[in-house]
C-alpha cells in the first residue's frame, strides 16, 4: 500500500531530475541590476550582462566606468549594494560557484616568498580540484615560466608576475576565465601570447570575460563586447551588431557615365582620386559586393582593387562614449 | 570537509610565510640571546651565598622577568606578523586571487588565525620550556606548575594575536601591529598600577588593573602564568600580602576558572567580530 505512492514519488523525482539535467547549462556569467556606491561615488549604477558558455566577451569603457568593480562583484570580492549574480548557473553568494572560475586581477600580486609552482599548487588545493603536477608544470610552460618554476617570486618583474597570474587563472580546469587587464605589464610578444591563449580557451569551449583597454586586442578575440560608461551599459552586442556599418573600398579607373549612378545605388559614396569608398546600405554584403563589381565591369569600368572595410571598434567606442557625454550636457 | 581543507591549507601557508619571511629566524636569534644572557645571570646567582629562601625568591623573580621578555618578543613577533599577513595581503592584492577561489572568507581568516596560533603559541611554549630548563640546570629551581604556566603564556599570545587579527581587518598592517603592542603594554602597566593601588588600599586605583584585565585579558593571563612559575613560598619571603601585589614580577593569586572562561569567550568574540568585519569588506 505504501510502496505505490513512494515508487510513484521517486519516479516523479527522477523525471524531474532528468528534466533538469537535460536543460542547457546556465550561462557562464549572468548578472542583473548590479549597483555599487563607494561613499559619494556611484561606481556601478545599473549593470546587467551575460557571458554564454564558451563565449569570449570584452568589457570596454573609459577609466572609472566601473569595469573592475563589476568584475569584483561577479567574483564576490566586492559586495554589491543591489543586484544578482549567477556564475556557471549557480548563485555567486555560494563560494562553490567559483570552483571552475579562473581570475587574473588587475592588481596582480602573488606571495613573494613562494615559487611559481608553489603558487599554482596552492591555488589548485584551494580550488578543490585535482590537477596532476605535470599539468601544473605545463600550465607554467604555457605562459613561458617553465624555467623559473622553482625561483622565489620576490625577484620577478611585473611582466613575469602577470604571466604567473595568467597561469593561476588557467591552472584549475576553469570553465570561465576572468581576465582584468591581462596585458597591462606585458611586452608585445606577451600580448600575442595572451591573444593565443584566449583563442585556445575559446576553441576548448571555455568562456572568457576580458577587460582590456587595448581595443585592438578585444576586436581580435571577442565574440561580443559590452561597453560600460559611468557605471552603466552604454552598448552591447556582437562585433557585427556594434560595427554593423560595412564599407567597401574600390580602386577604379575609366569610369563611363552611369558608373557613378551604379555606385550610388549601392550606398553613400566618398571619392578620393581613383579610390571610392561605398558605405553599403542594408543587405547581405556577400551578395551586394559581387553584384556591384559585376555591374561595374559590365559598364566598362576597370576595377583594380576591391577591399572590404568597416569602421573600427575604436571609432565606434569613441562614438558611443561621446554620444553619452552629449546626453549628459 | 572542504572548509577544513581550506583552513589547514591557509594555516600551513601562514606558517610557511613565517619561516620564509625570516620571522622565525629573527625570533630564534632574539630568544637564544635571551636564554644565554639568563643562563649567565642565573649561574652568577648560583655562585652567591644566599639562603635557600632568598635563592628561591630571586629565582622566581628572575624567571618571571625573563618570561616577560619572552612574551614581549612573542607579542611583537606575532603582532607584526599578523598585521602584514592579513591587511598587508588585502592592500597589496595578494588576497584578490586567493579569495576568488571557492573558499569562504571566514575559513580563510580561521586558517590565518590558526597558523598564527601555532606559530606564536609554539614559540612561547618552546622558548619558555628552554628557559625553565636553563633555570633548572643553573640554580636548580623548578617551577611548581610549568605546564600550566607555559599554556597560560601561550594563551596570552593567542589573545594578543586575535586582537591584531581584528585590528588588521580594519586598519593598515603597520598600525594594527603598533596598536596591538601598545594595548598589550598599556594593560600591563594598568595591571601594575592596579597592584600599587591595591597595596596602598586605594580601591579606585586598584580597580584600574581589574578593569583592564577584563577588557584585554593579556595581563590577567600573564599574572596567572607568573603565579605558576614562581615558588609558592616566594610571596611570603617578599613580605606576603598586599605589598607583594605592587611588585610587577610576582603574582598574588592563581587564575580563577571564571577568568579563564572569560578569556576563551573574549577570544571567540573578538575572532567572530573579525570574521564579520572581514566578510563584509570590499577588496
Amino acid at each position: 500500500m505504501t510502496a505505490g505512492p513512494t515508487a510513484a514519488g521517486s519516479a516523479g523525482l527522477r523525471e524531474a531530475a532528468d528534466l533538469v539535467a537535460a536543460l542547457p547549462p546556465g550561462p557562464a556569467v549572468w548578472c542583473s541590476g548590479l549597483r555599487k556606491r563607494y561613499g559619494k561615488q556611484q561606481a556601478v549604477a545599473d549593470v546587467s550582462l551575460e557571458v554564454g558558455r564558451g563565449e569570449v566577451v570584452g568589457l570596454l569603457g573609459p577609466n572609472g566606468a566601473g569595469k573592475t568593480s563589476v568584475i569584483k562583484m561577479l567574483l564576490g570580492l566586492v559586495r554589491p549594494d543591489a543586484g544578482e549574480v549567477l556564475l556557471l548557473g549557480r548563485p555567486a553568494a555560494d563560494p562553490a560557484a567559483r570552483a571552475r572560475v579562473g581570475y587574473l586581477p588587475e592588481l596582480f600580486r602573488y606571495q613573494p616568498w613562494l615559487s611559481p609552482i608553489e603558487v599554482l599548487t596552492l591555488h589548485v588545493r584551494l580550488s578543490g580540484i585535482d590537477v596532476p603536477a605535470q599539468e601544473q608544470r605545463d600550465c607554467l610552460a604555457l605562459v613561458g615560466l617553465a624555467d623559473r618554476a622553482g625561483d622565489r617570486l620576490g625577484g620577478f618583474s611585473k611582466g613575469m608576475q602577470q604571466r604567473l597570474g595568467l597561469a593561476v587563472a588557467l591552472v584549475a580546469g576553469p570553465e570561465l576565465v576572468v581576465l582584468d587587464e591581462p596585458t597591462s605589464a606585458l611586452d608585445p610578444l606577451g600580448r600575442v601570447d595572451v591573444r593565443d591563449i584566449v583563442l585556445a580557451l575559446r576553441s576548448r569551449g571555455v568562456a572568457v570575460l576580458l577587460n582590456s583597454h587595448l581595443i585592438g586586442e578585444v576586436e581580435r578575440v571577442c565574440d561580443r563586447v559590452v561597453i560600460l560608461d559611468r557605471g552603466r551599459v552604454a552598448a552591447s552586442g556582437s562585433l557585427d551588431e556594434l560595427l554593423g556599418q560595412r564599407e567597401v573600398r574600390l580602386h577604379l579607373t575609366d569610369l563611363p557615365a552611369g558608373a557613378a549612378q551604379r555606385l550610388a545605388s549601392a550606398g553613400r559614396v566618398e571619392r578620393e582620386g581613383d579610390w571610392f569608398t561605398v558605405a553599403l546600405a542594408a543587405g547581405d554584403p556577400g551578395a551586394v559586393v559581387p553584384d556591384l563589381v559585376g555591374d561595374l565591369v559590365a559598364l566598362g569600368v576597370r576595377v583594380h582593387a576591391v577591399e572590404p572595410a568597416r569602421i573600427s571598434l575604436e571609432e565606434r567606442l569613441l562614438g558611443i562614449l561621446r554620444a553619452g557625454q552629449g546626453d549628459h550636457r | 570537509m572542504t572548509t577544513a581543507r581550506t583552513v589547514l591549507t591557509i594555516a600551513a601557508l601562514t606558517l610557511r610565510e613565517a619561516t620564509r619571511r625570516r620571522v622565525l629566524l629573527a625570533l630564534a636569534v632574539l630568544t637564544v640571546l635571551l636564554l644565554v644572557l639568563s643562563a649567565w645571570g642565573f649561574s652568577r646567582l648560583a655562585a652567591e651565598s644566599l639562603t635557600s629562601g632568598e635563592a628561591r625568591l630571586t629565582a622566581s623573580i628572575l624567571l618571571n622577568l625573563v618570561m616577560f621578555g619572552l612574551s614581549l618578543i612573542a607579542a611583537l613577533g606575532t603582532a607584526f606578523l599578523a598585521g602584514p599577513t592579513l591587511s598587508g595581503e588585502t592592500e597589496s592584492g595578494i588576497a584578490l586571487a586567493v579569495l576568488a577561489r571557492p573558499i569562504r572568507r571566514s575559513a580563510f581568516l580561521l586558517g590565518k588565525w590558526l597558523g598564527l596560533v601555532v606559530f606564536g603559541g609554539g614559540f612561547v611554549v618552546l622558548a619558555g620550556l628552554a628557559e625553565v630548563l636553563v633555570v633548572g640546570a643553573t640554580v636548580d629551581y623548578w617551577p611548581p606548575e610549568p605546564a600550566a604556566a607555559l599554556a597560560l603564556l601561550a594563551a596570552q599570545t593567542i589573545v594578543l594575536l586575535t586582537l591584531t587579527v581584528l585590528l588588521s581587518t580594519a586598519i593598515s598592517p603597520m598600525a594594527s601591529g603598533v596598536v596591538a603592542v601598545g594595548l598589550f603594554c598599556t594593560t600591563w602597566v594598568a595591571g601594575v598600577v592596579g597592584g600599587v593601588g591595591a597595596s596602598l588600599g586605594n580601591d579606585a586605583v586598584g580597580r584600574v588593573g581589574s578593569v583592564s584585565r577584563v577588557l584585554l585579558p593579556t595581563d590577567g593571563l600573564w599574572r596567572g602564568a607568573m603565579h605558576a612559575f614562581q615558588d609558592p613560598a616566594a610571596l611570603l619571603e617578599f613580605g606576603g600580602g598586599a605589598e607583594a601585589g605592587a611588585f610587577p614580577f610576582l603574582s598574588q593569586a592563581p587564575l580563577t576558572v571564571t577568568y579563564l572562561a572569560w578569556a576563551a569567550v573574549w577570544v571567540a568574540m573578538v575572532w567572530g567580530l573579525a570574521a564579520v568585519a572581514f566578510a563584509r569588506r570590499d577588496l
